[in-house]
């Protein structure tokens, strides 16, 4: 951060506001948002944040009065110098936005939670909503809004699963290590699918970062996918570029991995284009691995690395995010994952600050189109603790969210944070009657993992499949 | 397996290789797949209640993250540490001419640590004075800072700082070291604010990393090669995990070395300075043997 708290100069305002005896003004739209955005730390840190509540307040008001179109009109980062402003502007079909072009924005929430806006409908006018249209709605939006019209919004993506149908919830098995070590992600690999989990996607961030890591973990979780016939697709969460390399040598690759943001200028600093992004798409399609659809992508996003990577264009931070949402739904991915808690304190201060951003990631990458889960996860820093983890999971389960991660006891012993356990979604499922995806949920009856499907009851005996390995590895089972 | 398969619990078959058929009787159920604990330090195998967390992981869970908070917001008592430091025979020649700095950045409080990392940057006023008039007061010519910073984890720099700098020691013959300066509310980039201010040649930071669930006491160290504001992580060599039950003191000080020597050879760090201090060692992973899962 260069300038935390950089003044703007206020010589002219675009919006001004009359409350009583004081007039509130905003300098253009991108400040506007930034004001009117429910408080949190990285705003601050930013320096775009309102100053106070009632600036806030005021700035949603007149947010509520913008109509939907000017966002078409003023880009909030220059056209000429951002391609996901090109791509946002370029990608924009006017037809779909007919239905919702004479709204304001405070129209739009009204218009999203009425019976007009039906699942239908909400699917037909998806490329007629800009990430901006989306941001600036959801920053007018209460908690309760966000989980209902996020619900109302279906997204179905498919490779060896079918991800996304209502009423289902999925889980990416995370079998971190902090050395890689294969007996150590298999043993983790192993009690993920024991209790049930991994339909989303067997999904390793690999401690060490390069092509022959990343080629020997994706060749091991392909070797136990087929060994025990998963429906189910792995990913290493390796960069773009290594990825490619590692589908020239060979690799059986199921799923590409990028962490991308909203700004050309983040994306610089991540070190990929658009180009790149397309590039690895083409090259995980010619493999032709799906069996049930072909979404080869795995996006992950969050709340703040623009502003991490000084690259926020006096934006706020979930505007920037939406941004990053365009990105994704350009390349059709299985997954997108918006790592919530992780950034860390300076960004989402507590466990307030972490639901609420969760639930605005949540509800606008669904209206955009996005198969959107949510990394529920805070770091020890942070102002909160599992319980928070237990609201915001809750929460998401009712809005519908697609996935949400599974790794042993909560603890990541290599990215050294907190994320929702194999317990945890086994609690959201009978909680909530969230179903695995079909195919998953077949196999895991057909492997005698799951004893009752429908209630969600493990079988408390080891099943017979993973009998032989588990016996010659730690022995003394029979 | 449907339901229809097995009325009911009791005439659910029993396996030859079951594990304790315990559901029954028992309301928390023990995973066969527990003893593989021993191979990760995963929280795999907890067994579970229904479907939730049994009692005991659920509180042993609390502990740690307990632990990971207290390392987090427990003050340094710079203070103290520096005093043993004085008090150590091998710490003499470190010591003798002036006594250990003590520094604060310009974030007064914890909470504002962690909320402003700017502020966490800099030294605050009256430390950035203390470095100026110690600079004033000496001609001699600083190869070395070493800056103890609490970072994260004021419990990492207590427990680590005194055995790592010992054995690191050993290696220090002929350099011209300055004093040791132990930084309150400090972040990694506060070293470079100090070596600056000395003019020191370099400047190793002992840190105190974010805490993990599982170890909240980890020592960071970072070497910078003419330390000045502003410069990015781009320009500094890092050396993670180092305690107990991770890098160990003798492992973390002849890498630190290591990296020190030659950022003096080369004088350049970062990105330009590649840690080979382990490349005798050779890893075949085309021989790798295949994991459990699939043997």
């Amino acid at each position: 951060m260069s300038k935390p708290h950089s003044t703007f100069q206020r010589n002219t305002f675009q919006f001004r506001n009359i409350v009583g005896e004081r007039t509130f003004g905003f300098v253009d739209l991108a400040d506007l948002m930034a004001k009117a955005t429910p408080a949190r730390s990285g705003d601050r840190l930013a320096g775009v944040a309102a100053d106070s509540a009632e600036e806030r307040a005021i700035a949603q008001m007149t947010l509520a009065d913008v109509p939907l179109s000017l966002f078409l009109e003023q880009a909030l980062v220059p056209y000429e110098a951002d391609e996901i402003t090109r791509l946002i502007l370029d990608d924009h079909d006017k037809a779909a936005f007919a239905v919702i072009s004479h709204l304001t924005v405070g129209g739009f929430r009204d218009w999203l939670l009425s019976d007009l806006a039906t699942s239908e409908v909400l699917t037909q006018i998806r490329p007629g909503v800009t990430p901006e249209m989306a941001a600036a709605v959801s920053k007018i939006m209460r908690n309760q809004d966000l989980i209902l019209v996020a619900k109302k919004c279906h997204v179905k993506t498919a490779f060896r699963n079918t991800i996304g149908l209502p009423g289902h919830l999925s889980t990416r098995l995370q079998p971190n290590h902090p050395t890689d070590d294969l007996t150590g992600i298999a043993a983790s690999m192993l009690d993920g699918l024991l209790y049930a989990n991994g339909d989303a996607v067997i999904g390793i961030n690999p401690a060490t970062d390069n092509v022959q890591q990343a080629t020997r973990l994706i060749r091991m979780m392909d070797e136990v996918i087929q060994h025990y016939d998963i429906p189910t697709q792995s990913c290493v969460l390796t960069h773009v570029t290594n990825t490619i390399e590692c589908i020239d040598q060979g690799a059986p690759v199921d799923l590409v991995f990028q962490s991308i943001g909203g700004t050309q200028a983040t994306n610089d600093s991540f070190g990929f284009n658009l180009a790149n992004l397309a590039e690895a798409q083409d090259a995980a399609l010619s493999l032709n691995r799906g069996t049930v659809g072909n979404n080869v992508m795995y996006f992950e996003t969050g709340q703040g690395s623009a502003l991490s990577a000084n690259a926020h264009h006096g934006l706020d931070q979930q505007t920037c995010e939406a941004r990053a949402y365009a990105v994704a739904r350009k390349f059709n991915p299985l997954l997108v994952n918006t790592v919530v808690g992780f950034i860390g304190p300076e960004y989402l201060y507590d466990g307030k600050e972490i639901t609420r951003a969760g639930l605005e990631d949540h509800f606008c990458g669904k209206l955009l189109g996005l198969p959107m889960g949510c990394d529920v996860c805070y770091t020890n820093h942070a102002e909160a603790d599992q319980n928070d983890m237990d609201n915001l999971l809750t929460l998401l389960g009712v809005a519908g969210c697609t996935f949400v991660m599974g790794i042993p006891g909560s603890d990541d012993i290599m990215l050294n944070y907190q994320t929702t356990s194999f317990h945890d979604a086994l609690y959201a499922r009978r909680a909530l009657g969230l179903k695995p995806a079909p195919e998953f949920d077949l196999w895991l009856a057909k492997m005698e993992i799951f004893k009752n499907n429908e209630q969600f009851t493990l079988n408390h005996q080891l099943p017979d499949a993973f009998h032989k390995s588990l016996n010659r590895m730690i022995g003394g089972l029979s | 397996m449907n339901q229809d398969d097995y009325p009911n619990d009791h005439s659910f078959p029993t396996h030859p290789h079951a594990e304790a058929v315990t559901e029954q009787h028992e309301p928390v159920t023990e995973n066969a797949w527990s003893k593989l604990n021993a191979f990760t330090d995963a929280r795999v195998g907890l067994g579970r209640s229904g479907i939730s967390v049994p009692t005991k992981h659920l509180l042993a869970f609390q502990l740690a993250h307990a632990q990971a908070i207290d390392a987090v917001h427990t003050q340094l008592d710079s203070a103290g540490l520096a005093a043993q430091l004085t008090a150590q025979d091998w710490a003499k020649d470190w010591t003798k001419h002036c006594a250990p700095l003590l520094l604060h950045s310009r974030a007064t409080d914890r909470a504002t640590y962690l909320q402003r990392p700017d502020y966490g940057r800099r030294l605050d006023e009256e430390s950035a004075d203390t470095l100026d008039e110690h600079r004033a007061s000496t001609s001699q010519q600083y190869d070395l800072a070493i800056v103890v910073v609490d970072g994260l984890s004021s419990l990492a720099i207590e427990q680590n700082t005194l055995p790592f700098l010992q054995a690191l020691a050993g290696y220090l013959n002929g350099w011209s070291l300055a004093p040791i300066c132990f930084v309150e509310q400090g972040r990694v980039a506060i070293g470079d604010d100090v070596c600056e201010r000395l003019n020191a040649k370099c400047v190793l930071v002992l840190v105190g990393e974010r805490p993990g669930l599982s170890s909240p006491d980890s020592l960071g160290l970072y070497l910078t090669w003419g330390g000045k504001v502003g410069l990015t992580d781009a320009y500094r060599n890092c050396i993670s995990n180092v305690r107990p039950a991770g890098l160990v003191y003798q492992e973390a000080a002849r890498k630190a070395f290591y990296l020190l020597n030659e950022a003096r050879t080369l004088k350049l760090s970062g990105v330009k300075l590649k840690d080979r201090s382990d490349d005798d060692l050779i890893i075949d992973t085309s021989k790798e043997s295949k994991n459990f899962l699939i043997s």
